[in-house]
């Protein structure tokens, strides 16, 4: 063999308890190749690249890097033998500049002053080499994700990483931001740095990457060039069964009356940056809206006041023949009153109660309900744990246990459990904040076709979704949402990746400048 | 990077206590050993002293009657996602408030009506003193923490300065107000047992024991079993949550602040009502402090703050009967013991959990191969 791998692991194990996370595991990583690492979420993936990356050690099976066996022990002797990571939630000091976040932990020198000038000049080659463009005296908190990305590649390079291990980079970029990353992996692999690539987006698997190894269970159960394969062939290996994700019929469906009218709405926040910014938008019976856009452009405040939980300065809001205007604006009991449902953005924070149990989390926002809570207040137990069972069971949330804690869920399976208490009402109108972040496949089926069936029913959904093939599966019409406006509306006909990317990013364009 | 460690529920209620308890007793005798005692000869004195006779059982259950108040109080507050330090000057305000009530009804009412409204003024009284700190938490974002350790200043200021220029019987030159009238006495457990012709040893242990049970029964149901209790649980375990499903967070901060320092409050109870039968300066004695311990060691689960405050009971009074019965073992040393046990079961109540987890799980696997 000419060149050895530049990884190899053969039969990696590691047990969590009663978990088998890695199960004999294999995997061969080609040198200047770009290998891509799919699974759903608990197939071990992420714990095979940690034993590589030295957080955890396996309990059984051998490491070779470069053709020479490894005992990686922690990160420091992993950046030793080449290898870096960037992790899915960067790990950059935000009020520190650019330049500093590279240097911290790696100073050549004990002044910072002549260490930051050898720095820079180093950084400054390695940016023209590779043409990761970062503005090195920026702080972090300054710039944008795409650029922050762009750094932790940079900090990785710098430290010498000739094997680079991306952990879900995509998952907080613009589709523009996307492709300009595949650019620059590809000019990576051009100058032989190999590339680990950990996602659960098929697309970029068929897109970028040479090989694949799809994992399940603990196990790798496909291992095959790209030529080789089809995403159909990924996802079923994946899921372990035949799944049908994208839009079953291409047509939006009829809307009936209006359910929810918003008009105007403003929102600034302390610094009186406006989050809203003349927001209306009008949610018809029988029709799901998509609001596509990159996170933090005033869909999650939009959420938050059209749920009640946040009043507007200004604007006005139509909620099943209730008005509301600022000073007497809905809050989250009175809309749930008045048939409005909302499965929050970040179910940990606010969806559930994580220490709860199942069963109490469960009930939460319905806690004063007569089903559950007598008129002296006494919380009724068996019927709050019948009812969970009833939603258990037709969300199919597993494990079927109602006294587990809700930490203990998978993400999949609390979203279920969310979604299977809001809708238990029936609720007129349904306020969704990304429905499937964090979701396996085959539960992204499952939750996307139980929303089509809230529509079917008549019911009005708003679905906020920072992942576009998510939008173009569900929506009828889609609101294109960026820096606190509305910059598009289109019927489900007329939307393309590329259209809704365009009004996703315009502005955004500006501020790379 | 290492996982929390998994127990079983019966290993995190009983074995990991027991095992803490354990380490902080050996560490005692480590001690005890050093200053050249016998560390068996002061563990066998410590537990007859507590526990070996009616007599001294009654003083440790007396004083785990305050501390169950205290614990309790505090672990309200914790449950609402609160640190109440202010249990102290809560127990003297409430203290106070028990007082007024006996000094100006005293001379009109029977014990029947008087007594039941002595509790409901201390229990007002403290309330009233968390309240401000409360208020403060939830309209203007002042940290609980530190205006609650205010307030206890305050508090004891308040109090000596009542006693000096208000309450003080003229002529008397001790710090304390006149004694309450004969009904304002709650029977103590002796003469309660007298009536139904029990013979009892005379203790300052008093009918407010009941009072402290009926407490932390009624927190139990109120924290597991009522609709404000979930909804106090869900704002102190995750504010945003409680948001998100329409529960009001001022709200619960006030109402699991009012109800901690009602509880707070009936220290006055046991101790003025009970024991002394006047108002005192110090008649709280540190007791809202050890109530932070006791909670702490006892989880925050009512069940577990009884078990806590016998334990604080058990080595107030056979810490007491210590000094009495070894002449070289001082007070000091008996707060040094109830040091290492804050330290043991409370501060480091989870240090233990990872190596328990691990022999359990090798014992399991033993099992398993068995099987």
């Amino acid at each position: 063999m000419p060149t050895p791998p530049s990884v190899a692991m053969h039969g990696i194990c590691k047990r969590f308890g009663a978990v088998q996370a890695n199960d004999a595991v294999d995997l061969t990583v080609a040198p200047g190749t770009v290998h891509g690492i799919v699974g759903e979420n608990g197939a071990g993936k992420s714990t095979l690249m940690s034993i590589l990356y030295g957080f955890y050690q396996a309990d059984a099976g051998s490491i070779e890097v470069e053709g020479r066996p490894a005992r990686i022990r922690g990160s420091r002797e992993a950046i030793a033998l080449g290898i870096g990571m960037v992790h899915q939630h960067f790990m950059l000091v935000d009020p520190l500049s650019a330049l500093d976040n590279v240097m911290l932990g790696a100073e050549p020198h004990w002044r910072l002053t002549p260490a930051r000038q050898q720095v820079r000049q180093r950084l400054e080659a390695l940016m023209r080499d590779t043409g990761l463009q970062v503005r090195l005296d920026r702080a972090v908190e300054d710039l944008p994700v795409g650029e922050r990305q762009r750094l932790e590649i940079l900090k990785a390079l710098y430290r010498g990483a000739r094997i680079l291990i991306l952990d879900e980079p995509t998952a907080v970029l613009t589709p523009q931001e996307t492709e300009q990353l595949f650019v620059t992996l590809r000019a990576l692999r051009a100058r032989g740095t190999t590339i680990l690539l950990i996602t659960h987006k098929l697309k970029e698997i068929i897109a970028l990457c040479d090989r694949v190894t799809v994992m399940r269970g603990g196990r790798v159960v496909l291992d095959r060039a790209i030529a080789d394969t089809s995403l159909d062939a990924l996802a079923e290996a994946m899921v372990g069964r035949r799944v049908q994700l994208g839009r079953p019929s291409r047509a939006a469906a009829e809307a009936g009356a209006a359910l929810l009218e918003a008009h105007d709405l403003r929102w600034r926040d302390a610094l009186g940056v406006p989050r809203l910014d003349g927001v209306s938008l009008t949610l018809r019976a029988g029709e799901i809206v998509g609001v596509a856009g990159v996170s933090g452009n005033g869909q999650s405040e939009l959420l938050e006041v059209l749920s009640g939980m946040r009043a507007p300065q200004q604007g006005r809001l139509k909620l099943a023949d209730a008005e509301f205007a600022p000073g007497h604006w809905l809050d989250p009991a009175r809309a749930r009153r008045l048939g409005l449902a909302h499965v929050p953005e970040d179910r940990h924070r606010r969806g559930l109660v994580l220490p709860f149990v199942a069963w109490e989390s469960a009930v939460l926002g319905h806690q004063a309900q007569p089903l559950f809570a007598s008129v002296w207040g006494r919380m009724k137990h068996a019927a709050m744990r019948r009812e969970t069972a009833a939603m258990m069971q037709a969300y199919d949330v597993r494990p079927r246990d109602d006294t587990l804690r809700s930490s203990k869920f998978s993400g999949g399976n609390q979203q279920k459990l969310v979604l299977a208490r809001e809708a238990s009402t029936a609720p007129r109108v349904l306020l969704v904040g990304q429905p499937t972040r964090g979701v396996d496949i085959g539960a992204i089926e499952f939750i996307h076709g139980r929303l089509r069936a809230m529509r079917d029913g008549g019911g009005a959904v708003l679905v906020v979704s920072s992942e576009l093939d998510e939008i173009l599966a569900l929506a009828d019409r889609v609101l294109v949402m960026d820096r606190g406006r509305i910059t598009g509306e289109l019927p489900i006909g007329q939307c393309t990746e590329a259209a809704l990317g365009r009004l996703m990013a315009g502005s955004t364009a500006v501020d790379v400048e | 990077m290492t996982q929390p460690a998994e127990l079983p529920r019966w290993m995190d209620l009983v074995v990991l206590p027991a095992f803490n308890l354990g380490v902080a007793l050996a560490v005692c005798g480590i001690v005890v050993a050093v200053i050249g005692l016998d560390p068996a000869q002061v563990i066998t004195l410590l537990v007859k002293g507590a526990f070996g006779s009616r007599s001294g059982l009654s003083y440790t259950l007396y004083y785990a009657t305050t501390f169950v108040f205290t614990g309790l109080a505090v672990a309200v507050a914790f449950h609402g996602g609160l640190f109440n330090i202010g249990g102290e000057g809560q127990a003297m305000i409430g203290g106070l408030g028990t007082a007024l009530v006996a000094l100006a009804l005293g001379p009109h009412l029977g014990p029947m009506l008087l007594l039941p409204l002595m509790v409901l003024g201390a229990a007002l009284a403290g309330a009233a003193w968390a309240a401000v700190p409360a208020a403060l938490q939830a309209w203007r974002g002042s940290h609980i923490v530190i205006t609650t350790i205010m307030f206890n200043f305050i508090a004891s200021a308040l109090l000596a300065y009542l006693l000096v220029n208000v309450l003080k019987e003229p002529g008397n030159m001790t710090l304390e107000s006149p004694p309450f009238g004969a009904a304002a006495r709650l029977p103590g457990v002796h003469e309660a047992l007298g009536w139904v012709g029990i013979d009892w040893p005379r203790s300052p242990l008093n009918l407010a024991l009941l009072l402290a049970v009926a407490a932390a029964v009624g927190i139990g149901m109120f924290l597991w079993q009522s609709r404000p209790g979930y909804e106090l649980r869900a704002t102190g375990f995750s504010p945003p949550a409680a948001h998100y499903a329409g529960i009001w967070p001022r709200r619960q901060v006030m109402r699991s602040m009012l109800i901690s320092g009602a509880l707070a409050g009936c220290v006055g109870i046991n101790e003025l009502a009970g024991v002394q039968g006047r108002l005192l300066l110090d008649f709280v004695a540190g007791a809202g402090f050890t109530g932070i311990a006791v909670s702490l060691i006892g989880r925050n689960h009512p069940l577990g703050i009884v078990l806590a405050s016998l334990l604080f009971g058990a080595l107030y009074q056979g810490g007491a009967e210590l000094a009495f019965e070894i002449p070289g073992f001082s007070r000091e040393m008996v707060t040094t013991l109830q040091g290492l046990i804050v330290l043991f079961s409370g501060a480091m109540a989870t240090v233990a959990a990872p190596w328990l987890a691990r022999l359990y799980a090798l014992f399991r696997r033993q099992e398993g191969g068995r099987g």
